[in-house]
């Protein structure tokens, strides 16, 4: 068995691996949560929730109808997409002319509702969802044993994080979508449809978190907590990489996955506070996040 | 399964059961049920545990005997404080005289306190941690169906006995896992074998156990010790395959609801200790199937055969020192039914020690390849019998105060 | 007396005749959670009321000053007001670390800075041994009170519990009618404002953050000794989610609202424990009504209605 410093190969490698895969849900869901804050203005608690919602969906689709889960993969978001857009009509767009806070406050307590009620339906241990068969197995790479479904995770989430930061960044509707942040009522004034956007970024933004749980699915057995697990830590990836920056969001999600991943390696207990202590030195020398704009 | 069982959950905990009503005033007992309706405990204890009160109760025969019964229920949800106030307000509050189950030792070590503050009875079918029964026994708790030393003896000797001598354990982060894999040391390190590394999950929550289970194959052991139990060790060996993991799983505390949940193709070969099979003798199966015909679709587990046989016993002591009395001091409850010896359908004839434990012999179980099985919930094949006398740690042995050296 | 106008006189005499009627037709322990609940809040409500600061990691300070005391009682068996000073003063000085890295920044920033920083110490409390993780630390002893009264009856308790709340509501009703609470006050208003006139505006909030963690650290020492169990509960971030829900149900920057709000939240608990997620699920809808409709809370509502300040 090969070994770096002392630390066996498979052991190391696994570890980057996994902590791949979790900067993987972390960046798209802070993505997601980028994207919202950026057009929105707000802070969307519920987005742990809501990736939730996508995994359930999945599972939905897969025990009462019987749809696998690539097509899964693209009904999911689509669901709970308009499910955010009904969200967003309905109660999100009164508080915009709020304080920030109320903003958050109110996606917390639909946070506890979504939650609640698929606690109270579903119990909270969790319901098992079979990894494709296309997927299933492993491959042994020599260095290190790798599950094909968590390769395959890493990669979906790449691409598709890759694919809505050049959408943002590279395209007309992206450039519209940055304009109308930086000054609604002018591009509104443009004629551009601006509640309309907003209301399809919200969902935009959601449909990213549920493809996320629907990704996340077959990894972490599908159950209610497993939003609110990742929301914490999301919230401390987010406040590192800058408040509105998308690849900002990108990078820092992934490159703290691996850091975490590392810290199981040679420190275990501390894994789950290293984001935080990240979070903590980025505050004291470089509070606006290292990818953010000065504030 | 899933309504029928959700239909028991509404039933049983918006309405307590009264039995038959009678004009005059009799003495009513009240049995609280404090489980684990919504977590990864659910299907082992959970709404299962709670028909096995009733059926205990109907096959008792109430109405003859001169008081009624009154059955609660709540979910302590895995926390001790919960556990904990729900206990408290039961005892001071709504009158109850007994709670039984808790499945989870982290609550049953704090309900355990509270009943012995109150002077109240507490049958403990559900939590494993043999420290009920020793550094933390009292005269006012009873531990039924098994403990960790109980798994230990049988599920770890026989693994070293079989040539698995190094272990590497991955153990839930409470009293639980930590009594499991201390009891499990000890009979690995007796046995001529080694721990060569451990690690401690966050429970309950935690789903994903790939970068433990990494770190446990690194090790290079060659016995992965799981002390975890219901939908963490499912978790745990459905991960254990997707990752090739060559070590030989010790499912310290498998259940047959887990089995049934893994299937037997991943679950074949599985060695496991259990005191209750539905299908190990006559009376067992007669019980079963009466079981069954209420809680459709599903076989008792040895925690809910458990509840069974400790509210018949309770409910004998009860009748026979009284129901006024019985309410009024659990330590003379518990004390009757010490005196007594038991038998009842699931455990057959056994007999309580003066720390509290419940004696019984303990069986080593394979689960069946799929070809073997035989029918639906046929999972299980006997290698092993302990004896009563051995399965258990010995009574001066556990530092419980009880116990007069 | 105490800064308290008419009618809030007459609102705190009638808390007070509550507090000594209740314990006799209700149940004591439930009543005792109430308090602690209300200490919580009103020490919270400093924060958004008076500074305008939204802390979403405020479980931290409870639950490590409900850590400390139920450690400190149950190894060294001390004085039950040392256990409670001692939580006290671990959440002002957890509240001065944790504060020092959160005042930098404001708004939402401040809200999800103390989230972070509250998650940090949550798994922090998982993995120290002292805390005895998920099994918590139990049997903590009531002990003594300055050396000779028992406090293992629930009524002495209760008596004792109900002083700690009013003493605590009357320091924070004085801090805030202090010239000190003016300048906070000055500060939410328009902070530019006042750092031109040359207050240290930063200086400020940090002091009104100790003071706020300090006294939600004696409030959770205080409800470690009552149910002898300190458990990661106390420092989850539902408990931070439910503090600021009780507060905003009550009305926020009113002087009764947090104690109404605790009352309501503690009740509601309560009655829906035995329902399972439903206590989740009302908490979030009444979160959410709140927030639409109802941003000033049942005594905001009232005091509106009656055009009093409460």
């Amino acid at each position: 068995m090969m070994t770096i410093f002392g630390i066996p190969g498979p052991l190391l490698f696994g570890q980057l691996l996994l902590g791949l895969i979790n900067g993987a849900f972390y960046a798209m869901l802070s993505l997601g949560l980028a994207v919202i804050f950026g057009m929105l203005n707000i802070i969307n608690f519920a987005h742990g929730a809501l990736f939730m919602m996508g995994a359930f969906v999945s599972w939905m689709l897969l025990n009462y109808f019987g749809i696998g889960y690539f097509p899964a993969l693209i009904l999911a978001p689509i669901l709970v997409g308009i499910f955010g857009i009904f969200l967003e009509k309905t109660i999100i767009s009164r508080l915009y002319k709020l304080d920030h806070l109320y903003g958050l406050l109110l996606t917390f307590g639909l946070s506890l509702v979504i939650e609640g009620l698929f606690r109270n339906g579903y119990g909270s241990s969790g319901m098992p969802y079979r990894i494709p068969n296309l997927l299933q197995g492993a491959t042994d790479l020599g260095f290190m044993f790798m599950p094909n479904y968590r390769g395959w995770v890493v990669l979906a989430a790449a691409v598709v994080c890759l694919a809505t930061w050049a959408i943002i960044e590279k395209t007309s509707l992206g450039a519209t979508l940055r304009a109308a942040t930086e000054n609604a009522p002018l591009v509104q004034a443009f004629g551009v449809n601006v509640p309309r956007l907003i209301t399809l970024t919200y969902g935009g933004g959601i449909a990213l978190a549920a493809f996320a749980g629907v990704l996340a699915a077959p990894i972490y057995s599908v159950n209610p907590n497993m939003g609110s697990n990742f929301i914490n830590t999301v919230f401390a990836v987010v406040v590192i990489g800058g408040m509105g920056s998308i690849l900002g969001s990108i990078v820092t999600g992934f490159g703290l996955g691996v850091i975490e991943g590392l810290t199981k390696v040679f420190y275990p207990q501390a894994s789950a506070t290293v984001v935080f202590v990240v979070m903590v030195i980025v505050l004291l020398t470089r509070p606006r996040g290292l990818f953010g704009k000065a504030a | 399964m899933n309504l029928s069982r959700r239909t028991m959950i509404a039933a049983a905990s918006a309405m307590p059961l009264a039995a038959a009503r009678a004009q005059a005033p009799k003495p009513t007992l009240k049995i609280g049920c404090l489980t684990d309706l919504s977590g990864p405990y659910k299907d082992l204890a959970g709404p299962g545990a709670i028909a096995a009160i009733r059926q205990a109760l109907s096959e008792f025969g109430i109405g003859g005997k001169g008081f009624d019964v009154e059955v609660l229920s709540a979910d302590h949800q895995n926390k001790p404080d919960i556990g904990a106030t729900i206990a408290r307000q039961w005892f001071d509050r709504d009158g109850v005289d007994a709670i039984v189950e808790v499945a989870n030792s982290g609550v049953a070590l704090a309900v355990a306190g509270v009943a012995k503050e109150k002077n109240k009875v507490y049958l403990n079918t559900g939590a494993a941690t043999s420290d009920l029964t020793g550094a933390q026994c009292n005269g006012n708790t009873i531990h039924w169906v098994y403990d960790t030393y109980m798994l230990a003896q049988s599920t770890g000797g026989a693994m070293v006995k079989s040539g698995g001598d190094s272990w590497y354990f991955i153990t839930a982060d409470y009293a639980f896992g930590h009594a499991l894999q201390r009891d499990t040391t000890a009979f690995v390190t007796g046995a001529g074998g080694k721990v060569v590394g451990s690690i401690a999950y966050p429970f309950p929550g935690t789903t994903d156990f790939s970068s433990f289970l990494i770190g446990a194959q690194a090790s290079g052991a060659k016995v992965l010790g799981l002390a975890s139990a219901g939908s963490d060790l499912i978790n745990q060996i459905k991960q254990s395959k997707e990752f090739g993991i060559k070590m030989r799983l010790a499912g310290l505390l498998l259940f047959l609801t887990d089995v049934h949940s893994l299937g037997l193709d991943v679950a074949q070969g599985i060695v496991l200790t259990d005191s209750f099979y539905w299908d190990m003798n006559e009376r067992a199966r007669a019980f079963s199937d009466r079981y069954s015909a209420v809680v459709k679709g599903t076989r008792p587990t040895m925690v809910q055969a458990g509840v069974y046989s400790a509210i018949t016993h309770y409910l004998k002591a009860a009748t026979a020192i009284g129901p006024v009395q019985s309410k009024a001091d659990g330590a003379a409850t518990i004390a009757r039914m010490k005196a007594m010896p038991t038998d009842d359908d699931c455990f057959g004839a056994g007999s309580i020690r003066a720390d509290g434990r419940k004696l019984h012999p303990s069986f080593l179980w394979e689960v069946k390849a799929p070809s073997e099985s035989k029918g639906p919930w046929d999972y299980y094949k006997r290698i092993a019998t302990t004896p009563a006398d051995q399965a258990f740690r010995q009574l001066d042995k556990g530092a419980c105060p009880l116990v007069k050296a | 007396m105490f800064g308290f106008s008419r009618p809030q006189t007459i609102a705190f005499l009638a808390m007070l005749a509550l507090i000594i009627v209740c314990p006799f037709v209700l149940y004591p322990v439930f009543l005792m959670r109430v308090l602690c609940a209300a200490l919580f809040a009103c020490a919270f409500n400093l924060m958004i009321g008076y500074v305008g600061l939204l802390s979403f990691g405020h479980a931290a300070f409870f639950g490590m000053g409900s850590y400390v005391a139920a450690w400190t009682m149950k190894t060294w068996h001390v004085d039950a007001s040392i256990a409670i000073a001692l939580g006290g003063l671990t959440g002002g000085f957890l509240g001065l670390c944790l504060g020092y890295l959160a005042i930098r920044r404001s708004g939402i920033y401040f809200a999800m800075i103390t989230l972070a920083l509250a998650q940090m110490v949550y798994f922090f409390c998982l993995e120290a041994p002292f805390t005895g993780g998920e099994d918590g630390i139990q049997q903590v002893p009531r002990g003594r009170l300055f050396g000779f009264i028992d406090l293992s009856n629930d009524m002495t308790m209760y008596w004792v519990v109900a002083a700690i709340f009013i003493a605590g509501f009357l320091t924070i009703h004085r801090i805030i009618h202090s010239p000190f609470g003016q300048v906070l006050k000055g500060i939410r208003e328009n902070e530019p404002r006042a750092t031109s006139l040359g207050y240290r505006t930063e200086d400020y909030k940090l002091i009104a953050f100790v003071l706020s963690t300090a006294l939600t650290g004696v409030a959770g020492g205080t409800k470690a000794l009552v149910f002898g169990i300190a458990t990661l509960t106390d420092v989850h971030s539902s408990t931070s989610g439910e503090i600021v829900l009780t507060t905003l149900l009550g009305g926020l920057g009113t002087v009764f609202g947090p104690a109404l709000g605790a009352v309501v939240m503690t009740s509601m608990e309560n009655y829906l424990a035995q329902f399972g997620a439903w206590v989740t699920v009302t908490q979030g809808a009444i979160f959410m009504i709140c927030v639409l409709a109802f941003r000033r809370g049942i005594i905001g509502e009232i005091g509106n209605a009656l055009k009093l300040r409460l």
